[in-house]
């Protein structure tokens, strides 16, 4: 899936990065950053309500390079700053993860598990 | 051999990390392949929060031969009073702050045991923890 399907879909900003790409085979939704680091997927989307610097952190080592903030959770400066260091893009929605992820799951968007 | 040292400051979650990214960059400049540097960057960063979550500082020292790298890292801090339960997943005494953070599930050990070959634990209650990782670059179709 491309990340201008999804940003359609979600009425989604994008905050960082770039709107072109390679194509989006996963998603995964988690506020547990522990649970993210446990994952072998890249080239995935992590749907997320937890915004801080190790939600970003955790992507750049997982090799992470898109991360959807729901419910207007703003990335702050530093999450902006790290996030254009390290190639990811960050996109923000107004909606929760729930209905995220049920229209992501519904449009093709395939799960990690 | 390349020999880098960093120091990691307990309980400061916005420098959390950044010894793992450093060493990403690295690892890259070498051309390991990108997904033992996950493992490998994946296994140090879950050690790093472990130092921020839960020490008063620490000290990683990392070594990268052609063959493996190792990761060492000190710190002073409470010591771990059983091993065994904290190689448990979903053993965790973190503190709300740190699980606030997304961290703190019990997670981190299992994973970084999961993610290296060779994983030594040394604790001293009251005194500090000491993780010897070690990961060969010769697994790569693991």
């Amino acid at each position: 899936m491309k990340l201008s399907l999804i940003v359609e879909l979600l009425d989604a900003r994008l905050v960082s990065g770039k709107i072109e790409g390679e194509e989006i085979e996963r998603g995964f939704c988690s506020d547990l950053m522990s649970d993210v680091l446990t994952l072998e997927t890249d080239r995935m989307l992590l749907v997320t309500g937890m915004a801080n610097l190790q939600t970003i952190r955790t992507a750049e080592m997982a090799d992470i390079h898109y991360v959807l903030l729901v419910r207007n959770k703003k990335a702050s400066k530093e999450m902006l700053n790290l996030a254009a260091e390290s190639g990811i893009v960050l996109i923000e929605t107004a909606m929760s993860s729930f209905r995220c992820c049920g229209i992501l799951y519904g449009a093709g968007l395939k799960p990690v598990y | 051999m390349v020999r880098l040292r960093y120091e990691i400051e307990g309980g400061n979650f916005n420098r959390a990390g950044n010894a793992s990214s450093n060493v990403k960059k690295v690892l890259k400049q070498l051309n390991i392949d990108q997904r033992l540097i996950k493992k490998i960057v994946v296994a140090l960063y879950e050690a790093e929060v472990n130092i921020v979550a839960h020490a008063y500082e620490g000290v990683v020292d990392v070594e990268i031969s052609p063959s493996q790298i190792n990761l060492i890292l000190r710190d002073k801090g409470p010591g771990i009073p059983n091993v065994d339960e904290a190689m448990k997943e979903g053993f965790s005494t973190a503190s709300q702050k740190v699980r606030e953070m997304g961290f703190g599930a019990g997670m981190g050990l299992p994973n970084i045991k999961k993610n290296v070959d060779l994983l030594e634990i040394e604790t001293t209650v009251g005194v500090g923890t000491t993780l010897k990782m070690t990961k060969f670059f010769n697994d790569a179709t693991e």
